[in-house]
């Protein structure tokens, strides 16, 4: 406990007329703290599924981000060669989740591919997402033992699969997918819509600021 | 206008600025409100809405000046004024007193039955007919506190619609502040003549032969700017055109009818 | 950054007078106004959000130690450590000895607007350990010794040639007025950069509550790899930023993209819970969250408690004529346009902040477009009444207005008053109707014409109708119904 925390702490009770909360009051902020109920939802994106597929796909497209729709995974690795061999690349950073290692990569023949965090000069990497959420076309990606963080900023180009059953409507339904699946909070989680831009100079957008000047997104439907 | 009702019983607010620069103003209002059928009265105990003081941190003054205001318009069905700024001061007046002071009741009902002109014309007696003439376009400067503390936005508008040839050419940024703000016009001059430099040339975009507003102090400083720049635009408030009272020479403007001044 | 706030005028005339600037603004008043109408237009539900949203900070604010410590309790749950800071000295000396602890001899930065008010960069290199910024508009800033001139678009007070000017003289680059080659300029440069460093500093967003995460947002990805790369990474935030709930920061973030940009979602919401985990594959070994109060606390319960519901979105400088016309420089200090003319007198003084809150007409567009309801006009309009009960208006002014207050509050003299002066500025009109110079009154003057009374008062014109004719009231009126 530092002088400076007590200070700050009188200070706001003082302005506040009261001591720490206790008693009904104090249950009823812990209550809403443990509930965390929704605020308004837009209704944009309360859809049927294959509709906020639908609106999933026009939002990325005004993002700007590319998408790639593929019917079945085992198409994945084959779209993933086809890109980099249009755009001439020849190594891959991946990153190692279970739905890409599961995966059958040997298409890759003429590829090197790392499982590893990204690097300075790294050009295109690859990642799994987390969610997509219809609402603005946003990938929900989190950081962990076997998805690093930086493969999400350091590259040109960052590739992503995205399984169509993992888009939501709107950011809560992340958040309850998320907190239905994790036991606790990822130290990183990145929403990311569209590539990186900056409009710093004379408010002009320009795309491909500090991170991925491109984000192509396979979405697959099985 | 059924005649079934009794005529509501009216105060007009006349503003210190329309009495001393432009009593037509005033006129204008009153002829418009007894076309509605209104009885008007004018107390003369009035003088200002304590604006200038209110917003320079006075506030003591400010609340002696409210007080002189509801007690000249106690009584009155409603008090119409021809400012949505003066109008917007007097719906302010309930937190110059503290909850214990007799007068904060009764600034309450007076913020309750005060209004600008048009919003009262249109939102309270629904009255739209107008006679007038007037041939050619204008454009329409929204002042601020009109248009965001009391939402006048449509009213002037759907009422100067009823106008045969009138056409109404919007400007970019009508709802843009002109520079006015009372006395920042004096504190801040430059700044002032800047937000009303981007305002004059918006106007003279639209090529409209008049800019009307709601309220005399903006329109002071529009006048002034376009007749220092030498614009032709004509600058009037919307109620000499809502009451065909735009004989009289526009504001700031040098013709005079010699058989009026005679 | 020094306090230039007492300068106001000097600084705004000249802002008026700069030509570069004055069209580096009308960028602005072009660009983002337009961009924020037209995304709220597409969200129906926006003024609801935005009432949410004034609620839940008010709620927030009324529980605000709980929050506090819900976050403090969830950060440290997590591994990582939150240093409390009074004042700006302490938060400076908190980060400094963090930077020590890890040898730092480079840092890199988000964008944070926390950081210009702690005036960190300056006591960091002061310390020798270098800090480098890493969004574009503050690395180009950097570069030129310069300051922010807005909360969100740091370098909108600059064109495209100083930008190219400052990079060729301090990269050794060739001129090129392509924005693209200069953005691509900087990219390549800060890469090195941001795998160099020791430790990142990055402002926070939101704080939330229930789960000690910080979120920043932004557009570039400089804050994710200024957060992600180095082995240290420390939030410098505020107290007033803590929301309760992931949903509440939802809610925040939907209202934030459109006030500010107007962009339907900023490219990266990006939240830190902690430092990496056990067998994560990168991501800093540390976290800190260093919380600042530098007086907010001492705003609850006064009235300019609301003033602690901002999201620092900018709409308000975006919308404010008075911003439009003088640019974000001639306030002063670190936050400029409207919210900084209620928050500015807070954090350093009414004395030496006076004219901000004076330099407002009021017109109100403020308050219409935040997206939590700040009165911020009624806020000003409390400063200038601090001013006046200390007696720091000017005299001259204070004299008028109490000159003119005394006949206001008797209306035989007023009535008098508005005679004579009708009268006799009608007679300095003369036939042209119009007034063109004026004692006393020359900033009117100067500029524009006054013009003049058509003459006589009103209330006298009444008086002498309603003596001679019964009805109608005005000789013109033939429609009475």
């Amino acid at each position: 406990m530092s002088s400076s925390r007590e200070q700050i702490f009188a200070n706001i009770r003082r302005g506040l007329k009261r001591d720490a909360l206790q008693g009904d009051a104090l249950k009823a902020v812990q209550g809403r703290l443990k509930e965390h109920p929704s605020n308004t939802i837009p209704a944009r994106s309360k859809l049927p599924h294959n509709e906020q597929i639908q609106l999933f796909i026009e939002m990325v497209a005004e993002a700007s981000a590319e998408l790639i729709k593929l019917d079945n995974s085992s198409e994945f690795p084959f779209a993933v060669n086809k890109f980099l061999g249009e755009n001439k690349l020849t190594h891959l950073v991946s990153a190692n989740s279970a739905e890409l290692s599961q995966l059958d990569w040997s298409v890759l023949r003429d590829i090197t591919i790392e499982r590893r965090p990204a690097q300075a000069g790294d050009l295109v990497s690859l990642t799994s997402s987390f969610a997509g959420i219809a609402e603005t076309g946003t990938l929900m990606l989190l950081s962990g033992a076997d998805s690093p963080t930086t493969l999400n900023f350091l590259p040109d180009i960052h590739l992503v699969m995205l399984r169509q059953s993992n888009i939501v409507g709107a950011y809560e339904e992340a958040w309850d997918k998320l907190r239905s699946q994790r036991a606790e909070m990822p130290r990183t989680v990145n929403m990311i819509t569209g590539p990186s831009r900056s409009a710093d100079i004379e408010q002009k957008l320009q795309m491909g600021a500090h991170g991925p000047k491109r984000l192509v997104i396979f979405l697959v439907a099985e | 206008m059924t005649l079934t009702n009794p005529p509501h019983r009216v105060g007009l607010f006349v503003t210190c600025l329309v009495d001393m620069f432009r009593p037509s103003i005033g006129f204008a209002t009153v002829k418009l409100l007894e076309q509605a059928g209104c009885i008007v009265e004018v107390p003369d105990t009035q003088t200002c809405c304590g604006q200038p003081s209110f917003n320079s941190g006075d506030r003591s003054s400010t609340a002696e000046i409210a007080k002189n205001v509801i007690d000249a318009f106690d009584g009155f069905e409603y008090i119409v004024g021809p400012s949505g700024s003066c109008i917007g001061m007097l719906r302010q007046y309930p937190e110059l007193f503290s909850d214990n002071d007799p007068y904060k009741a009764r600034a309450e009902t007076l913020a309750t039955r005060a209004y600008e002109i048009t919003s009262f014309l249109t939102d309270i007696l629904s009255f739209d007919q107008i006679i007038a003439d007037y041939q050619g376009s204008i454009t329409y400067h929204d002042s601020c506190a009109g248009l965001r503390e009391l939402g006048v936005k449509n009213q002037p508008r759907q009422l100067l619609g009823k106008i045969d040839n009138l056409d109404i050419k919007e400007m970019n940024e009508a709802e843009t502040c002109c520079g006015f703000g009372g006395t920042f016009c004096i504190k801040y001059p430059d700044i002032s003549n800047r937000m009303v430099s981007n305002k004059s040339s918006n106007a003279e975009d639209t090529g409209a032969k008049t800019l009307l507003g709601g309220d005399l102090g903006c329109l002071l400083n529009m006048a002034g700017k376009l007749k220092r720049e030498g614009s032709t635009i004509e600058v009037r408030h919307v109620v000499e055109v809502l009451a065909n009272m735009t004989q009289a020479p526009a504001i700031g403007e040098a013709q005079y009818d010699l058989a009026n001044e005679l | 950054m020094q306090i230039n706030s007492p300068d106001f005028k000097n600084s705004s005339k000249k802002a008026l007078d700069n030509p570069g600037l004055q069209k580096a603004l009308g960028n602005l008043r072009n660009g983002f106004p337009v961009k924020r109408a037209n995304a709220v237009q597409r969200m129906p539900e926006f003024e609801l959000l935005r009432n949410e949203g004034r609620d839940i900070k008010n709620h927030v604010i009324a529980n605000l130690d709980f929050y506090l410590e819900e976050f403090e309790t969830n950060v440290t749950k997590n591994g990582g450590n939150v240093h409390w800071a009074c004042d700006a000295e302490d938060a400076r000396k908190a980060i400094l000895d963090i930077c020590q602890k890890a040898n730092a001899k480079t840092v890199t930065k988000g964008k944070s607007m926390v950081s210009e008010e702690i005036n960190l960069n300056e006591y960091l290199e002061s310390n020798g350990v270098q800090p480098v910024e890493t969004d574009l508009g503050e690395y180009i800033l950097q570069l030129r010794e310069d300051h922010p001139s807005h909360i969100i678009a740091p370098a909108i007070h600059l064109n495209l040639d100083d930008v190219s000017s400052i990079f060729s003289e301090k990269h050794g680059t060739p001129h090129t007025s392509d924005p693209a080659a200069l953005m691509q300029e900087a990219r390549e440069v800060l890469r090195d950069k941001f795998v160099a460093a020791d430790v990142g500093i990055t402002g926070a967003n939101f704080c939330v509550a229930e789960t000690g995460s910080t979120i920043i947002v932004t557009n570039e990805g400089n804050g994710d790899l200024t957060q992600t790369l180095p082995r240290v990474h420390i939030v410098i935030t505020t107290i007033d930023k803590v929301v309760p709930t992931l949903e509440d920061m939802s809610l925040f973030l939907r209202l934030l993209a459109r006030s500010a940009t107007g962009q339907e979602f900023t490219v990266y919401n990006t939240l830190s819970t902690g430092p990496r985990r056990e067998n994560d594959a990168d991501g800093p070994e540390e976290y800190h969250v260093v919380l600042l109060d530098n007086g907010r606390s001492e705003m609850i319960g006064t009235q300019f408690q609301d003033m602690l519901r901002c999201i620092r979105c900018s709409a308000c400088m975006n919308h404010c004529p008075v911003y439009g016309a003088v640019g974000g420089h001639a306030y002063g200090w670190v936050y400029p346009g409207p919210m900084g003319s209620v928050l500015t007198p807070k954090l350093i003084g009414i004395e030496k902040s006076g004219h901000l809150p004076n330099a407002s007409t009021f017109c109100g567009k403020c308050e219409s477009v935040c997206p939590v309801h700040i009165p911020l006009p009624k806020m000003m309009r409390h400063w200038r009444e601090k001013e006046f009960e200390k007696h720091l208006s000017p005299k001259g002014f204070r004299f008028g207005i109490g000159t003119w207050a005394y006949f206001a509050k008797r209306p035989a003299l007023y009535r008098w008053l508005a005679r004579a002066s009708a009268f006799s500025l009608k007679l300095m009109g003369g036939k042209s109707r119009r007034i063109r110079s004026l004692p006393l009154k020359n900033g009117w003057t100067a500029w524009r014409d006054l013009p003049a009374p058509e003459g006589g008062t009103f209330m006298d014109q009444w008086k002498k109708n309603q003596s001679t004719e019964t009805s109608p009231s005005h000789p013109d009126n033939k429609c009475r119904s």
